[in-house]
C-alpha cells in the first residue's frame, strides 16, 4: 500500500478518536461544573480540560474567562482550537477524502455524512443544542464511521493502519483523561477519597461509558485504586490502556505478517504490552500516577514514531 | 589541438540531505570539430540511472544517492582532439528542428531596449547574410555588455543584463540569442570547456557561449564574451533554450540544506591519454 | 422566442413532433408531478454530494466543494447518429496520434508542405525534450476528448481536440449511476447502451503501453497534483474504478533505472503514470525547475523506456486552436482517408486577411485564445457589449498570433429542466476515446448545458451543468 494512503488512513481514524475523546471532556467539564463549588473547583476544572486538549492557551487568548457558553462552543465547533470536534471531523474527514480510494462506500458515507451534519448544526441556533446531545451526537457518529469500518473494510494492512490510529490515539487519549482528573485536580493525595473526588471518578467513569460497566467488574465501592486498576490495567474494559496497547499490538502484529517482515514497532509495543500485564496498581501509586502515565504516553508516542519511520515514511530502509 | 580537462564540482551540505537526484549532460559529443580520446565522469558511490542520447545530441544520465549524503562530488576528465571550424559545427547528429530554437524563455524574452539593440546591430544590413547578420549581433552584445564577474545572478535575464551593462558568459549568451531571436535566427545556449589563453575570458569554469543557426552553414557558434567563433580551444558539451534548460548539471536534494558549491574546471594542452580502462 | 433562436436544432423535437427516440421519456417527464421532480433533484443533489462529486472554480471563492448543477433530462442519440460520430471520433484520435508521432520523429507532413513549420515547433507545447523518442507503441494521447456540438439532423461539428488529459469523464459515469438509481424504469424501456465498461478500458489502454523493460503485470498509476486540484475528485474516483494507486509527486521517486513508489513494504517500481499534471510540472530536473508537484529525473526515466507516460509529455503539440484547423489535412495525410466529422471554419487572426474580417466582424463572431481553455479569455460575439467588444478588438490588435475566430455556431438544444418546467437549453458533448494496443470508444460521452436562457457557454467553469447521455442500443 501507498504510504500516504496508509499515513492518511492512520490519521483519519486517529483524528475520529480524537473528536470522541473531546466531547468525552466536554462531558466530564459539564458535569463537574453541576457540582458545588468546593476549592475553586469549576474555573480550575475547565482549566483542566482545556490544558488536557492542549488547549488552554488558544482558549484563554481568544475568549479569556471561562464561560461554559464559550467552552462549548470553543470545544465543539470552534475551528480555532484544533482538537474541537469540528475541527477533528473536518480533518479526520479531508484525510478520508483524499484515500477516498482506500475506503468502501459505506465508510465514506458515514464520515461525510457525519461531516455534513455537523456543518448543519453549526448552522443552527446554538441554545438548540444542549451539550448533552453535541456530545451524543459525537459518541453515536463516531460509532457508526468505526462500525462501518469494522464491518465493511477489507481486512488488509489498511484496516489494520485505521486500527493503529484508534488503538494509539485511545491509549494516548484515555492516560490524558486520567491524568487530568489526577493531576490537575488533585495535586495534593490528601484529597482522594473525599466526597468531591468520589463523584468526580464517577464522572470520570460516565465520560467514558463505563459507568456500569466499573460496577459489573468490581463489586463494592470506587476507590482510587479500583478506578486505576479499571482504566489502566484491566483488559475487558475497551477504553484501557491495556486494551488500547494489545491492540496495537495485535494490528502490528497483522502488518507484520502479511508484509512477512517483522518490525521494531511490534518488538515496543509487546515491551510496553508485557509491562501493563505484569503490573501491580500498587507499583502504579509508587510510582506516582501521574508520573506512570506521562511515562506511558511518552513510550505509547515512541511507537506511534516507529509506525511512522516503519510505514508511513515508505523510504527504502 | 588535444585538449585535457578535469573539472571538479563539489557540493559539501551542512545538514546531511536525504536524498540527492541529478540529471547529467557531461559528455561531450563527437563532430567534426572533436573527437573524443577519452571521457569519464566519476560520481563516486551514486547510482547511476540508464542514459539516453536527446533529440539534441547530448547523453545524459541520471544519477541519484540516498542520504544521509553530506558532501557529493562529481570528477569530469578527459582528452578531445579538437580542429578549428571557424565556429561551424559539422557532421553532429541531432533531431530538434532548428526552428524549435526561435521559442524564447524567461531569460531571453525579448524587450524594447533588446529590439532596439537589435535593430541598431543590424542598421544598414537588409541584403545582408545571416552570417554577416549573426556576428553584427555578436558585436554588438560585446559592445553592450562588459564582462565583469560578480555583477548578475544565475537567474539574471537578458533584459536585466543588457540594463546593467555587465556580465559573465551566461549574460552575454542569454543576450545574444535574445537579438538573434528578435532578428529571427534560431539561436541556443551551449556549454563547454575553453582553453584559456591569456586574453581570454570567462573560462574560470565551465564556459558558455551561443550558437546561431545559418541557412546553408547550419549552427555556428558565437562566444560574444571572446568576440569570437568557436575555435580548436573550445570542447563542445551540450546545448538549451538558455543556461536553466542547457545546464550540464542539474539536481535537487530532499530536505532543505544549505550547501557550498565548489568548482575547479582545468583546460590543459596535450596532456597524456591518461585513459585508465 | 426571437426569430434568431427558432433556426436552432431541436434534438427531441421537429416542429411540434417529438422524436422516436425522446418519445419515453417525453412521457416520462409529463407524467412527473412538480413535487417529485423537486424531490429527485434534491436526491441527486444529495447523491452526488454523498460520493463526494463536487468542483472548484478557479479563481471564484466561494464553496470549493461547489456541486456541477446535474440535469435530470437525459440527452439521446439514436443507434445510427452514433455510429457516424463513433467512427468519425476514433478516425480523428487515430489522426492526431499519428502527427504527434510524426512532429517528433520525420515530420513529413512539414516536409510535405502540409502545415507551416512554424505552427509545430513554436508552439508552447511543443517538447524539445522528446523530439526522437518513441513511446510504446508510438501511442502520445491515450485518452483523446473531442468536442463536438451538432447544429442540425446530421451536422456535428469538432469544436476543439483534448489530447493532454481530458477532465469530465467521471461526470459522464456517475450521471449515468444516479440515473439508473433514480428512475430505473426508464432503462427498462429503453435500451440503453452502458458507459460503465469505460474503467476496464481505460485500465487495458494504459496497462498495453506499458514499456518494454516491464516484466509482468504492468503497475499503473494515476499521478496527480493532490487534492486541492479542482479535478481531484475525478483522479480519485478513475484510480478507485480501475483499483491502481493515486499517487502524488511525492510519492514517487527515481532511483537506477525506474521510477518508484513509496510503499508501506518499501519501494515498488511504477510501469506506467497517468499523469493529470501539465508537463511544466512532471520533472523539475527537465521543466520548470521549481515544480513541486512532479518527480525529479522522471523524464529521463521515460526517455530510456523504464516508463510510460500518459499522456505522453508533448501530446499538447496536436490540440492547440492553431493546429486544429489542420485536423482534417491530418486524416487525409496519414490515413489516407475522407474526415469523417468536419471542422467549425476558423480564422486565424495569425493571418492579415482572417484577421481583417474578424476584426471587422467582431459583433457576429466567436474570438477564442489559441491557447485559451475552460471558456476563459473568450469572446461571444453577439453576447457581448461594446465595451467587451473594443476590448477584444484592442487585445486582437496587439497579439493577433494569439487569437482564432468562429462563427457562432447554432447549438442544438436539448430539453432540460428549468423553473417554470422544461425547456431548451444549448448542449455539446464530449466523447473519451482511448488509444493504446485498440482505439477504444465507450458509446456516450459527457453533454454539458448551458443552463442559463439563450446561454451558448457551456463551461461549467461559466454556470454550465452536465447530463446524462444515452446512446440506443441498435
Amino acid at each position: 500500500m501507498l504510504s500516504r494512503t496508509a499515513s492518511h488512513l492512520y490519521w483519519m481514524a486517529r483524528y475520529i478518536e480524537r473528536a470522541e475523546t473531546t466531547a468525552r471532556l466536554m462531558q466530564v467539564g459539564a458535569r463537574n461544573a453541576l457540582m458545588p463549588d468546593i476549592g475553586g473547583g469549576y474555573r480550575n476544572d475547565w482549566e483542566a480540560i482545556l490544558q488536557a486538549s492542549g488547549t488552554l492557551e488558544v482558549f484563554r487568548d481568544k475568549y479569556g474567562e471561562t464561560r461554559q457558553r464559550n467552552l462549548e462552543t470553543f470545544l465543539f465547533f470552534d475551528q480555532d482550537n484544533p482538537a474541537s470536534v469540528m475541527s477533528c471531523m473536518a480533518q479526520a474527514r479531508e484525510n478520508a477524502r483524499v484515500v477516498r480510494t482506500g475506503l468502501t462506500s459505506q465508510t465514506w458515507d458515514a464520515m461525510n455524512s457525519s461531516f455534513q451534519d455537523l456543518k448543519r448544526m453549526h448552522r443552527t441556533e446554538r441554545s438548540k443544542l444542549s451539550l448533552q446531545d453535541l456530545a451524543e451526537w459525537t459518541s453515536n457518529a463516531c460509532a457508526l464511521i468505526r462500525g462501518s469500518i469494522a464491518s465493511t473494510q477489507l481486512r488488509n494492512d489498511g484496516y489494520h493502519f485505521m486500527g493503529l490510529g484508534f488503538t494509539l490515539e485511545r491509549a494516548d487519549n484515555t492516560a490524558r483523561l486520567l491524568d487530568v482528573k489526577y493531576y490537575v485536580l488533585l495535586p495534593s493525595l490528601t484529597y482522594i477519597g473525599s466526597g468531591l473526588d468520589q463523584t468526580q471518578w464517577v464522572t470520570l467513569l460516565r465520560s467514558m461509558s463505563a459507568h456500569r460497566a466499573f460496577h459489573w467488574t468490581y463489586k463494592g465501592e470506587i476507590t482510587a485504586s479500583r478506578i486505576a486498576h479499571f482504566l489502566i490495567l484491566n483488559s475487558q474494559f475497551p477504553r484501557s490502556l491495556l486494551t488500547a496497547v494489545q491492540g496495537t499490538c495485535e494490528h502490528l502484529d497483522h502488518l507484520a505478517r502479511g508484509y512477512r517482515q517483522t518490525s521494531r514497532a511490534q518488538s515496543a509495543a509487546r515491551a510496553l504490552y508485557g509491562e501493563l500485564a505484569e503490573a501491580q496498581v500498587e507499583d502504579i501509586f509508587d510510582e506516582g500516577l501521574h508520573e506512570f502515565l506521562a511515562r506511558f504516553m511518552r513510550q505509547n508516542a515512541g511507537i506511534a514514531g516507529i509506525v511512522q519511520d516503519t510505514y508511513l515514511i515508505g523510504e527504502p530502509a | 589541438m588535444r585538449l585535457s580537462v578535469r573539472h571538479v564540482t563539489r557540493y559539501v551540505f551542512e545538514a546531511p540531505v536525504k536524498r540527492l537526484i541529478q540529471s547529467h549532460r557531461l559528455w561531450p559529443s563527437e563532430h567534426g570539430g572533436q573527437r573524443i580520446l577519452s571521457w569519464q565522469v566519476d560520481t563516486g558511490a551514486a547510482n547511476a540511472g540508464a542514459g539516453f542520447r536527446d533529440g539534441a545530441g547530448d547523453w545524459t544520465q541520471t544519477v541519484s544517492m540516498k542520504g544521509p549524503v553530506t558532501e557529493f562530488a562529481i570528477t569530469v576528465s578527459g582528452v578531445v582532439e579538437t580542429e578549428d571550424l571557424s565556429g561551424v559545427l559539422r557532421g553532429y547528429r541531432e533531431q530538434v528542428p532548428a526552428s524549435a530554437y526561435l521559442t524564447s524563455t524567461r531569460a531571453t524574452a525579448p524587450t524594447v531596449e533588446l529590439r532596439t539593440l537589435a535593430a541598431d546591430a543590424l542598421d544598414g544590413l537588409d541584403g545582408a547574410s545571416t552570417l554577416d547578420r549573426a556576428h553584427a549581433l555578436a558585436r554588438a552584445v560585446r559592445d553592450a555588455i562588459a564582462y565583469a564577474g560578480g555583477r548578475t545572478e544565475p537567474a539574471t535575464t537578458a533584459a536585466e543584463a543588457l540594463e546593467g551593462g555587465q556580465g559573465v558568459c551566461q549574460d552575454q549568451t542569454h543576450v545574444l540569442i535574445a537579438l538573434a531571436h528578435i532578428a529571427d535566427i534560431p539561436a541556443r545556449y551551449v556549454t563547454g570547456y575553453l582553453f584559456a589563453t591569456e586574453d581570454s575570458v570567462g573560462a574560470e569554469a565551465s564556459h558558455a557561449w551561443a550558437e546561431l543557426f545559418v541557412g546553408g552553414l547550419g549552427w555556428v557558434g558565437f562566444d560574444a564574451a571572446n568576440g569570437c567563433c568557436p575555435d580548436a580551444r573550445y570542447i563542445r558539451l551540450g546545448s538549451g533554450f538558455d543556461a536553466s534548460d542547457g545546464a550540464p548539471i542539474r539536481g535537487v536534494v530532499e530536505g532543505a540544506a544549505t550547501e557550498t558549491l565548489e568548482v575547479s574546471v582545468a583546460v590543459t594542452q596535450g596532456g597524456q591519454q591518461q585513459v585508465q580502462q | 422566442m426571437t426569430r434568431q433562436e427558432q433556426t436552432f436544432f431541436n434534438e427531441m423535437l421537429t416542429g411540434s413532433d417529438v422524436r422516436a427516440a425522446y418519445e419515453s421519456l417525453q412521457r416520462w417527464q409529463a407524467d412527473m408531478p412538480s413535487e417529485l421532480r423537486t424531490l429527485k433533484q434534491h436526491e441527486a443533489e444529495e447523491l452526488f454530494r454523498r460520493v463526494g462529486i463536487t468542483f472548484a472554480v478557479y479563481g471564484e471563492g466561494g464553496d470549493p466543494e461547489r456541486l456541477i448543477p446535474f440535469d435530470m433530462f437525459p440527452r439521446v442519440f439514436t443507434a445510427d447518429e452514433w455510429r457516424k460520430l463513433d467512427r468519425g471520433i476514433r478516425q480523428r484520435a487515430a489522426a492526431l496520434n499519428a502527427f504527434i508521432a510524426d512532429v517528433y520523429d520525420r515530420r513529413e507532413i512539414i516536409k510535405a508542405g502540409r502545415i507551416p513549420e512554424h505552427l509545430v515547433t513554436r508552439n508552447e507545447a511543443f517538447e524539445k525534450a522528446v523530439v526522437g523518442m518513441r513511446p510504446p507503441r508510438n501511442v502520445w494521447s491515450h485518452i483523446v476528448g473531442i468536442d463536438l456540438v451538432r447544429t442540425g439532423r446530421d451536422q456535428f461539428y469538432v469544436l476543439e481536440d483534448n489530447c493532454r488529459t481530458p477532465s469530465g469523464v467521471s461526470y459522464m459515469l456517475q450521471n449515468r449511476e444516479i440515473m439508473m438509481r433514480m428512475f430505473p424504469q426508464l432503462f427498462h424501456e429503453n435500451r440503453i447502451a452502458p458507459v460503465d465498461g469505460y474503467a476496464s478500458a481505460l485500465k487495458r489502454t494504459l496497462a498495453s503501453v506499458a514499456p518494454q523493460k516491464c516484466d509482468g503485470e504492468p503497475n499503473v498509476v494515476i499521478l496527480t497534483p493532490g487534492q486541492f486540484n479542482s479535478a481531484y475528485y475525478e483522479h480519485s474516483f478513475l484510480a478507485d474504478l480501475m483499483g491502481v494507486d493515486l499517487v502524488e509527486g511525492q510519492d514517487l521517486f527515481v532511483e537506477g533505472d525506474f521510477v518508484w513508489m513509496k510503499t508501506t513494504e518499501g519501494p515498488r517500481k511504477v510501469d506506467v503514470i497517468y499523469r493529470r499534471i501539465d508537463d511544466a510540472f512532471l520533472d523539475p530536473l527537465c521543466f520548470r525547475p521549481d515544480s513541486m508537484l512532479g518527480v525529479p529525473g522522471l523524464m529521463n526515466v521515460y526517455r530510456s523506456g523504464g516508463v510510460a507516460i500518459c499522456s505522453a509529455p508533448g501530446a499538447g503539440v496536436a490540440d492547440d486552436k492553431a493546429v486544429y484547423t489542420f485536423v482534417p489535412e491530418m486524416v487525409r495525410f496519414y490515413l489516407g482517408e475522407a474526415p469523417i466529422l468536419e471542422n467549425v471554419p476558423t480564422w486565424q487572426c495569425a493571418k492579415a486577411d482572417d484577421c481583417k474580417y474578424v476584426q471587422e466582424n467582431l459583433s457576429e463572431l466567436v474570438v477564442k485564445e489559441v491557447h485559451g481553455s475552460g471558456g476563459y479569455g473568450m469572446l461571444v460575439g453577439p453576447k457581448a457589449d461594446k465595451a467587451q467588444i473594443e476590448a477584444f478588438r484592442a487585445k486582437i490588435a496587439e497579439r493577433p498570433e494569439n487569437y482564432i475566430a468562429q462563427p457562432t455556431l447554432a447549438l442544438s438544444t436539448v430539453p432540460t429542466f428549468v423553473d417554470e418546467g422544461v425547456a431548451p437549453r444549448h448542449v455539446d458533448l464530449r466523447p473519451y476515446c482511448l488509444v493504446g494496443e485498440k482505439i477504444e470508444l465507450v458509446p456516450g460521452g459527457l453533454t454539458r448545458v448551458a443552463l442559463k436562457e439563450g446561454s451558448l457557454v457551456v463551461n461549467s467553469s461559466q454556470g454550465g451543468g452536465v447530463k446524462d447521455t444515452w446512446v440506443l442500443a441498435e
